[in-house]
């Protein structure tokens, strides 16, 4: 421990933190954790934006407070502890949200409370803050909410443009009442990319690429 | 009763927790490698949803709500303390699973044997807050109203949960014999596999629970909701509503 103090703040293994949840270790596609809001709020890139940036705040806010009470914590009750840390954080992020962008919060109603059990926050706690400084925690709770924060823009991209035309709300394709742009030619949107079961075929076929180009993630038989 | 069979056939296909909000995936992936421990999780997943479901709903009902402290005392009644639900049903949520973890333990320990892995679990499965969550929102819309509502809810989530888990389960295990593209093995087709249930599952949207009713002359022919002139669906919430309004038209 005493070499990790001699560390810079932004050594390599630092670095490594922030980066492997981006491809190598990432959390939706390969540690297959924080699903459920990955799917149901990437209708809309505006809202799956809010989303990614919130659990950000969430894992590495709350990944710094386990770290900095995992000597205090009995190993008894630690998910209740982890479960209260995460649960008070969340009712800051909802309260913010709630005061700044009420639409959106309104847009992603049950969905942010459902961060407390998203399985990013208890997995990163159990398996790295309980074991690490707060400062690796930190920058760990940062990347793998970065990581997952990049999959749910994919996934949202794809949707939102295939779906309604539109990326963030601003219509990319033209106007698909007044038809102007691409609806001229004959264009019209796709809009099965808007229902639920799409958001899953997309996580398949993300995770299809990711493979092909990565292939040591591919599983064994 | 009509409305208890309304609220059943509703939460266990058109709202699946699974196909229709992806709550409880991460679980539902994870142990639906054999149709024996997916059952074990689903009955679990009932248990503590019948359990918790009803419990928060009295919290929310005689101490969080808008007023609701009034049977307290009258000067209560400004007092709105919803903004400490996510904390409270969290922490109901986990000492219920302990508790029910130490009952069945204790009293059925054949049963234990059986769920005992997976019930620890449960207390950070998306499904259960969830259920409670959506528990709140349909109580503040006024689509439940009584105990008995929240009940049937809350055991017909989970029924819905089970017979999803069970179904892919089933499905994975004969998977094993074909031959899947390398990068989709495993997770990817997983998830393409349960996009097509949930394509299925959409079509219960077009169960029309009003043919039930015993009274057909009630039956108002409705045109559908205009939702398919605007497809850009505003909100998750609306989106997720909408699925099964488009489905049906989309089906017929």
């Amino acid at each position: 421990m005493a070499d990790n103090n001699k560390e810079g703040l932004f050594s390599k293994s630092n670095i490594k933190l922030i980066t492997n949840p981006f491809n190598d270790d990432n959390p939706v596609t390969v540690q297959v954790l924080g699903i459920c809001s990955a799917l149901a709020v990437t209708v809309q890139m505006k809202n799956a934006f809010v989303m990614a940036l919130s659990v950000t705040a969430v894992v590495a806010f709350g990944n710094v407070i386990v770290s900095l009470l995992r000597n205090l914590i009995p190993s008894r009750i630690r998910i209740i502890v982890q479960l209260v840390v995460a649960a008070a954080l969340v009712i800051l992020v909802d309260q913010v949200l709630k005061a700044y962008a009420y639409d959106i919060s309104k847009q992603l109603s049950v969905f942010v409370g459902l961060i407390i059990t998203n399985c990013i926050l208890m997995g990163r706690f159990e398996a790295f803050a309980l074991g690490n400084k707060p400062w690796p925690s930190f920058l760990d709770g940062l990347g793998n909410g970065l990581g997952y924060g990049i999959i749910l823009m994919v996934v949202a991209f794809f949707r939102e443009l295939f779906g309604s035309g539109k990326l963030f709300g601003i219509e990319i394709l033209g106007n698909s009442v007044e038809k102007t742009g691409l609806y001229a030619t004959g264009y019209v949107n796709n809009g099965f990319m808007l229902l639920a079961p799409m958001a899953l075929v997309m996580v398949g076929i993300v995770i299809w690429v990711q493979r092909g180009i990565n292939k040591k993630l591919i599983e064994k038989k | 009763m009509f409305e208890y069979i309304n609220i059943f056939l509703k939460s266990v296909f058109i709202d699946n927790m699974i196909f229709a909000y992806f709550l409880g995936m991460c679980s539902f992936l994870a142990v639906s490698k054999k149709v024996s421990t997916a059952i074990g999780l689903g009955i679990a997943v009932i248990f503590v949803q019948v359990i918790t479901v009803p419990l928060n709903y009295l919290i929310y009902h005689y101490v969080l709500g808008a007023g609701a402290l009034a049977w307290l005392d009258p000067s209560f009644a400004e007092l709105d303390l919803s903004f400490l639900t996510f904390i409270l049903f969290i922490a109901s949520v986990a000492t219920m699973v302990q508790l029910v973890e130490m009952i069945v333990e204790k009293f059925a320990p054949s049963l234990y044997n059986s769920l005992g892995i997976f019930l620890p679990l449960i207390a950070v499965n998306c499904a259960i807050l969830g259920g409670s969550l959506f528990m709140q929102q349909r109580v503040d819309g006024g689509t439940y109203s009584s105990l008995g509502h929240v009940v049937t809810f809350g055991f017909a989530s989970g029924f819905g949960w089970l017979i999803a888990i069970v179904a892919l389960a089933a499905i994975r295990e004969k998977m094993e014999y074909s031959n899947v593209l390398a990068p989709l093995r495993g997770l990817g087709i997983t998830f393409i596999l349960t996009g097509l249930m949930a394509i299925g599952f959409m079509s219960f949207g077009g169960i029309d629970i009003n043919a039930l009713n015993k009274k057909p002359q009630e039956k108002v022919v409705t045109p559908a909701p205009a939702v398919v002139e605007a497809p850009v669906v505003d909100s998750v919430q609306v989106a997720v509503d909408s699925v099964k309004v488009d489905s049906t038209q989309t089906v017929k």
